[in-house]
């Protein structure tokens, strides 16, 4: 054997040796994409996920498979047209994303709604709140593989959705809200009809408290898993039941009261465990809290118009101005700037989706493959609410 | 026996399989939906949807028998075949009545119908592995792992029985059975009441092998969407679907024969039991599929290193304790 030969075969076998090595220690990454058509994703959603065997070790998520342009439609669209569009932006609760465009119109103007319409759009917001939380009550349960729970609550909530329908036409859409005031009365027996569904949400709550919360494959599966630390929530912007869970009382309806929030008696449900278990809890017990609103709005009602007098062709002076809202999934806010006229000149919409996304890559890190889906669905986003 | 006599038993069976399946098929959809404030199917067949299976059926069959690409074809053709051999090996051991009506009779006839039992986690694997498809893959690994952990403890929670009974005979479980008197009472009773420690484990287990909720992570559709099913459709899928109603069948039997007293009804007389047994095996097959299915609507899903936890640190000890009880109390009594 010559020297040449001897060196290759040698060199040979170490790169063989190498080899080996490699194939025994390193267990190949292999990436998962998940969605954009995943039964867990709610919608269009994308998450690049580097996972070993079960354990995630990266995430990308990839957004803006919905987007439609809103803002920019807003921009050739009339005040009253544009209610019909921001009711598409968190579709579970369309009624809720109509407030703060409409507060912040009035607050340019400077109308201010009748107290009627006031307690009204309280009622309804919170109608559509109630709405929201019980379809995360339910599909949580799915995430997490317990089908049941999700039936019952979809048949609270159609009740729930049948009171809205029965003041605005609308289920999903209401498109409700007009400049100054609301298309138009509540109709008779909306009063006791509401109540007596309030009493079903609340055995509904306490049902899903029982069955849900209350189940030791459920409290094993969402405590402790994708915890969110204050400190971490607050810099990624996380905002509504998401941050509450993580020991942060903020509460826009608290802290700037818009509607008749100030006039109403309600705790802001918090907690300082910040993880799937906590943010779900804190979403049931504000159901409750929106059942105790609605009872107050209900009792307190006053008559009075529903329509604040406006001008026939409503031209929003120059300016600009931020509105907030607490809507169901974090805070909404929509900084609106108007060059008179009776078209908006820019509309930046700040939803809470969008921001309690961000956070994902962060939180993702290092997860079980069953946990990540627990988190996707804790953090509670709606894909429109996101890529707007 | 006679080859035609055995031949005619496998028909049987060959029957028997699909027609338990479609009962038990049926019955899921409709103790489901009316936990989950549903109807379940009341169309097809006029009387509250009884045809649905057959109309989802015949729409398995048209469809498109589709082969992905990149998988390994024979292996993906083969696997629905073996999950379902799994299944039929099974329902050959199973004592329908008193000998005449059992198909085989054994010696070790438990021991073969266990092992029937976990022959289905080959074709899982199997199906995982060649559809070249990163979640059927994963569910193809989780099913196998489940399978395995949870094997133990269903076999521990028989030995209690076979320690009890003497014998691995399913026959001779059962009579064993008819003549077992706790405390000297006169009714006998069957093994439910002394073994009520493996039955729990028992049940628990064979939730867990039939990858039915809170162990249903193979399927896990928030997760892995299909799991190792996501790429079968027309009748392979039909096959996996077969298979895991006729297992919910096979393993209510099992549960039923050693603890339940299999075909043998109390207070009935010996030459009854070729028309009553039967009968009885059904109705005690029910019950433990109701408790299956009502398991299976209740409870959410656990996560997998959750379930190999609780198979390795909860089931298994258990199950080792109640088979010392057993000893214990089988020298003293």
């Amino acid at each position: 054997m010559t020297s040449v030969q001897s060196h290759l075969s040698a060199s040979f076998a170490a790169h063989l040796a190498d080899a080996q090595v490699a194939v025994e220690i390193e267990t190949p990454e292999m990436t998962l994409n998940i969605g954009p058509q995943h039964p867990s994703t709610h919608g269009v959603f994308r998450l690049i996920a580097k996972v070993d065997g079960e354990r995630v070790t990266e995430v990308e998520p990839v957004l803006g498979y919905m987007h439609r342009g809103y803002e920019k439609l807003c921009e050739v669209r009339t005040y009253a047209q544009v209610t019909a569009l921001v009711n598409r932006l968190d579709w579970l609760s369309g009624y809720c994303n109509e407030i703060p465009f409409i507060l912040s119109a009035e607050k340019l103007m400077g109308i201010e709604a009748p107290p009627r319409v006031q307690y009204i759009r309280t009622i309804l917001s919170e109608l559509a709140r109630q709405a929201t939380f019980l379809v995360f009550l339910g599909s949580f349960g799915i995430e997490l593989g317990a089908l049941t729970p999700f039936f019952h609550t979809m048949r609270d909530r159609e009740k729930v959705l049948d009171l809205l329908e029965s003041v605005t036409g609308g289920r999903f859409h209401p498109n409700f809200n007009r400049v100054g005031g609301i298309l138009d009365d509540l109709p008779p027996g909306f009063v006791e009809e509401c109540a007596a569904v309030m009493d079903d949400v609340d055995k509904m709550c306490d049902q899903v408290d029982a069955l849900l919360f209350g189940n030791d494959i459920f409290r094993e599966r969402t405590l402790g898993v994708g915890v969110i630390p204050l400190d971490k929530g607050l810099e990624y912007g996380v905002s509504g039941a998401n941050i509450r869970a993580s020991g942060c009382a903020a509460d826009v309806r608290r802290d700037e009261p818009y509607l008749v929030y100030d006039e109403v008696d309600f705790d802001v449900v918090t907690d300082t465990r910040g993880d799937a278990f906590a943010r779900a809890y804190c979403r049931l017990q504000e159901t409750r809290e929106s059942t105790r609103i609605v009872r107050q709005c209900l009792k307190a009602l006053p008559s009075g118009p529903i329509m604040a007098k406006v001008p026939k062709v409503i031209q929003v002076p120059p300016g600009e101005v931020y509105v907030r809202a607490e809507n169901p999934l974090g805070e909404m806010g929509y900084y609106l700037v108007s060059r008179g006229g009776r078209i908006p000149y820019r509309v930046k919409v700040r939803t809470a989706s969008f921001n309690n996304v961000s956070v994902l890559p962060w939180l993702l890190e290092g997860v079980f493959m069953p946990d990540l889906i627990a988190i996707l669905g804790s953090l509670y986003f709606i894909l429109g609410d996101v890529d707007r | 026996m006679n080859w035609w006599a055995f031949v005619l038993r496998l028909l049987v069976i060959a029957a028997l399989i699909p027609a338990a399946a479609y009962v038990l098929g049926y019955t899921f959809l409709k103790v489901l939906a009316h936990m989950q404030y549903r109807l379940g199917p009341m169309e097809a067949g006029r009387f509250h949807g009884v045809g649905q299976l057959l109309a989802d059926g015949l729409k398995f069959l048209q469809k498109e028998d589709l082969v992905p690409d990149k998988a390994d074809r024979p292996v993906f053709l083969f696997a629905p075949a073996v999950v379902l051999v799994g299944v039929v090996l099974v329902f050959m051991t199973i004592p329908f009545g008193p000998p005449p009506l059992n198909i085989v009779n054994l010696d070790s006839q438990l021991f073969v119908m266990l092992a029937a039992s976990s022959l289905g986690t080959i074709g899982v694997l199997m199906a995982g592995w060649s559809s070249a498809n990163k979640y059927s893959m994963m569910g193809g690994f989780r099913a196998a792992g489940q399978l395995l952990a949870y094997e133990l403890p269903l076999i521990l929670a028989a030995v209690g029985v076979v320690m009890q009974a003497g014998t691995l005979n399913l026959d001779g479980i059962v009579e064993a059975q008819s003549q077992f008197h706790l405390f000297g009472t006169a009714i006998p009773i069957p093994y439910v009441i002394p073994q009520i420690i493996g039955f729990v484990v028992f049940v628990i287990a064979s939730q867990a092998e039939l990858s039915q909720a809170p162990f249903d992570m193979p399927f896990a559709e928030s997760e892995l969407v299909a799991g190792f099913t996501t790429e079968y459709s027309g009748f392979r899928y039909l096959f996996f679907f077969l298979a895991e109603f006729a297992s919910n069948f096979a393993f209510a039997a099992i549960g039923a024969t050693l603890f339940l007293g299999g075909y043998w009804v109390p207070l009935v007389p010996e030459k009854a039991l070729w028309i009553v047994g039967p009968i009885a095996l059904a109705v005690k097959i029910g019950v433990l599929v109701f408790i299956f299915f009502w398991m299976r609507s209740t409870y959410p899903r656990l996560r997998e290193d959750q379930l190999q936890r609780f198979a390795w640190k909860w089931l298994i000890p258990i199950a080792l304790v109640n088979i010392g009880l057993t000893g214990v109390l089988k020298v003293v009594a």
